[in-house]
């Protein structure tokens, strides 16, 4: 009987398997676990996790953080519109905000030394993809994620927006100067 | 059965409730012009993305993307896999359909979702891309849309289901349900699922859009919304699957391997595949990393178990009925000697392949917790789910037609030298597409977007040329893919609507086994085992498996250490 029709032993779950099944079985339930456990084995050993710490927030809120650390940071401006490019100290709370269209402020980071980078949304979702490096996080409206990083080759990173944010958002862009260790 | 209610295939033995089978044909029918939209779509789309020749402007690219998006992994495919739900009730089982009224009323709330959301998207208002995150806001009938849809799909699963306790009932079958008809049910089972998580999340969205809910979490909506988004491949994948295994009974009258453990397979798919949604959420604010762990893996990868199984079994059923008919030489001699010429199998080996080595492969290693880091919201993604739902599950489908136009339609095929060659084509060619986007992904260029080179952003990137290559090379398989997908189209529609009348299995175009009378396979002297090597029955079959998972095993270990050059992070 084929497949399409009913079993042809109605106890079909007494048949005994192949070998071929059963030694495939094995091989593909042990690859299994393997991959299982590589992802908490990761967390203990590998270096790139991505953060579980993140906050509800509110767009007035968090544009209020972001303003004070600009205000107090800001070491030049860029282009036209004179985007404000950011200097924060190592080890201290960096905040970049996503909204139509634009990441902002820019910011200027040290090699080698670990930041605490906050990333949030004024109004709908927005992707955040650091682009050559490629690292890629989802950022939600009304939530910030806490990403620690250690940024460790020196030159200019953009910050592209990969989650679909209507008509302007291929233009949306931003940055990440690293700068050599002094 | 003399009844006037029933028709039965002189050629395949299959028996047809004819209310059933007029179902059947509508719903076909619908799922192959929305195929056509979706591919004029997909065409616009590839020619936009295809850098040298970047045709639409950006909110046109956005409507068609959107377009592109819902018509195909939502309408094109569900419409077609409730066709599929009725004929492994009703006609496997050789039982009259539940309610065909009813069923009628499921098949006008669908046609009318359909409408209804494409007419918001055509307005120009509902550019959202089938995902439509909130607070981004679309047209209410968008949502309105869906949410017929997917009324009218739960009314043909709840038919599916009572059809199998009527056939229970009336004792038109002895035993179990056939295994295709179990996938089916599994598959049933998983779209049950699915819209029940589409309704909680498209209800509140829908009243939101009219004004009547002031607020939805932006982060609550991505985690619900998945278990529709994912869980609707997923329906996809138990259905496929289900093809295969049909498709090998019908071309080659093979039996499984043992069914004990494919349908074991199949209740794995029930119990865990649902789990993956958290394949979108695995750098989303907020959810723990326990969380994501067990879900991204189907707690402990048992539904990808599941498939590697399948990935044997349904092969290993062919190799052991072709060694039965006596092709017993070396490894490989029942493979080379299978009908590569008949698009029933090639398009069915392609699709198994494919869906095996581009799909599977690349949807673990991106929805492993830290590699996801490396791969979310680029172009790799969406060059996964066309591995995945174009090879694995539309061109199963399109594999299932070729056997559907004579049986179901009682037309012949028309222009058979375009049918050998179409599933080539949209196979091949959808793989390098795949292939391609997958290496641009991994570049680092971005999905759902208008323009990698940014030229009216008021800051610059530049990507490497070689993100430019993939891209073309991207452009240019699409453009194969989709000669393929209008070959399938103009095979069909001139066989449905202009074709011939079958006369006799002579007529049909394609050989297959005469399904239901075949005669069973003949176990040879000391078991299949003898016929095979090393007292493995489907010995090719296992080497072709081994092969696999040691290219599984290089490209996982390969973006393990991709992922540990980029930038420590915590």
């Amino acid at each position: 009987m084929s497949a399409i029709q009913p079993p042809a032993e109605t106890v079909w779950w007494k048949q005994p398997l192949d070998k071929v099944e059963g030694t495939w079985i094995g091989i593909a339930l042990v690859w299994s676990l393997i991959m299982f456990f590589m992802m908490p084995f990761w967390h203990i050993y590998g270096k790139q996790n991505i953060s579980s710490e993140a906050y509800k927030t509110t767009p007035q809120a968090y544009m209020a953080k972001t303003q004070a650390m600009v205000d107090k940071y800001t070491i030049r401006t860029e282009t036209d519109a004179k985007l404000p490019v950011v200097r924060p100290p190592p080890g201290s709370d960096v905040y970049l905000l996503g909204r139509l269209w634009q990441w902002w402020p820019l910011l200027e980071l040290e090699e080698g030394q670990t930041y605490r980078l906050h990333i949030g949304s004024m109004d709908w979702n927005h992707g955040f993809s650091l682009q050559p490096i490629n690292i890629n996080t989802q950022v939600v409206p009304g939530y910030e994620m806490v990403l620690t990083i250690t940024p460790d080759t020196v030159g200019e990173q953009t910050i592209i927006c990969n989650e679909f944010c209507g008509i302007g958002h291929h233009n949306m862009l931003g940055k990440i100067y690293v700068t050599e260790a002094e | 059965m003399s009844n006037e209610l029933y028709r039965t295939c002189p050629e395949s033995g299959l028996q047809f409730h004819k209310p059933a089978e007029r179902l059947m044909k509508a719903h076909a029918v619908v799922a192959v012009v929305i195929l056509l939209l979706g591919g004029i779509s997909a065409l616009l789309v590839t020619l936009t993305r295809m850098p040298a020749v970047h045709l639409l402007p950006a909110d046109r690219f956005y409507q068609l993307l959107t377009t592109h998006g819902v018509n195909m992994l939502i309408f094109w495919m569900i419409s077609f896999e409730i066709a599929i739900l009725y004929f492994c009730s009703s006609t496997l089982l050789k039982v009259r359909l539940a309610t065909p009224k009813l069923a009628w009323v499921g098949f006008a709330l669908m046609l009318a979702g359909i409408i209804i959301n494409n007419l918001a998207v055509a307005n120009g208002d509902a550019s959202v891309m089938m995902t439509s995150y909130v607070p981004m806001p679309a047209n209410p009938n968008f949502y309105l849309g869906l949410i017929l849809f997917a009324v009218g799909a739960l009314i043909g699963c709840f038919i599916f289901l009572a059809t199998l306790v009527i056939a229970k009932d009336e004792k038109t079958y002895e035993g179990s349900i056939p295994l295709v008809t179990f996938g089916a049910l599994t598959a049933c089972i998983i779209a049950v699922f699915t819209i029940a998580s589409g309704a909680i999340v498209l209800v509140p969205t829908w009243l939101w859009s009219l004004g009547y809910i002031n607020h939805i979490d932006a982060a609550m909506y991505r985690v619900v919304w998945w278990a529709l988004g994912h869980s609707s491949q997923q329906i996809n994948v138990a259905a496929h699957v289900a093809v295969w295994y049909a498709i090998a009974a019908i071309v080659f009258g093979a039996r499984p391997l043992s069914e004990k453990v494919s349908r074991t397979a199949f209740f794995l798919y029930i119990a865990f595949l649902q789990l993956a949604s958290a394949h979108h959420l695995l750098v989303d604010p907020g959810l723990s990393a326990e969380w994501k762990i067990f879900n991204t893996s189907y707690a402990m990868y048992l539904a990808v178990l599941a498939s590697m199984v399948h990935g044997l079994t349904v092969p290993g059923s062919i190799e052991v009925a072709q060694r039965a008919k006596g092709y017993t030489n070396g490894l490989f001699q029942w493979l080379r000697k299978a009908p590569w010429s008949n698009p029933i199998f090639s398009g069915m080996f392609i699709s198994l392949v494919g869906f095996g080595f581009l799909g599977g492969i690349s949807g673990v290693v991106m929805g492993t917790e830290q590699i996801n880091i490396i791969i979310h919201n680029t172009i790799y993604v969406p060059g996964h789910f066309h591995a995945t739902v174009v090879i694995g599950s539309t061109l199963a489908f399109m594999s299932l037609t070729y056997f559907l136009i004579p049986t179901l339609f009682r037309k012949q095929v028309a222009f058979p030298a375009i049918a050998r060659l179409q599933p080539y084509f949209f196979g091949l060619g959808m793989s390098v597409f795949a292939l391609a986007m997958m290496g641009a992904g991994t570049l680092g260029v971005e999905r759902r977007h208008w323009d990698m080179a940014f030229t009216n952003a008021p800051l610059s990137f530049d990507y490497p040329a070689s993100a430019y290559t993939m891209m073309g090379i991207m452009g240019a398989a699409g453009l194969v893919a989709i000669v393929g997908g209008a070959m399938y189209i103009l095979v069909t529609v001139v066989s449905v609507f202009f074709g011939k009348p079958v006369e006799s299995e002579s007529s049909f175009g394609f050989e297959t086994s005469r399904v239901m009378r075949a005669e069973p396979i003949v176990v040879p002297e000391g078991g299949h085992a003898a016929a095979g090597k090393w007292g493995f029955a489907a010995p090719g079959t296992f080497l072709l498996a081994i092969f696999f998972l040691i290219t599984f095993v290089l490209y996982y270990a390969v973006n393990w250490k991709y992922l540990a050059s980029v930038w420590p992070m915590s």
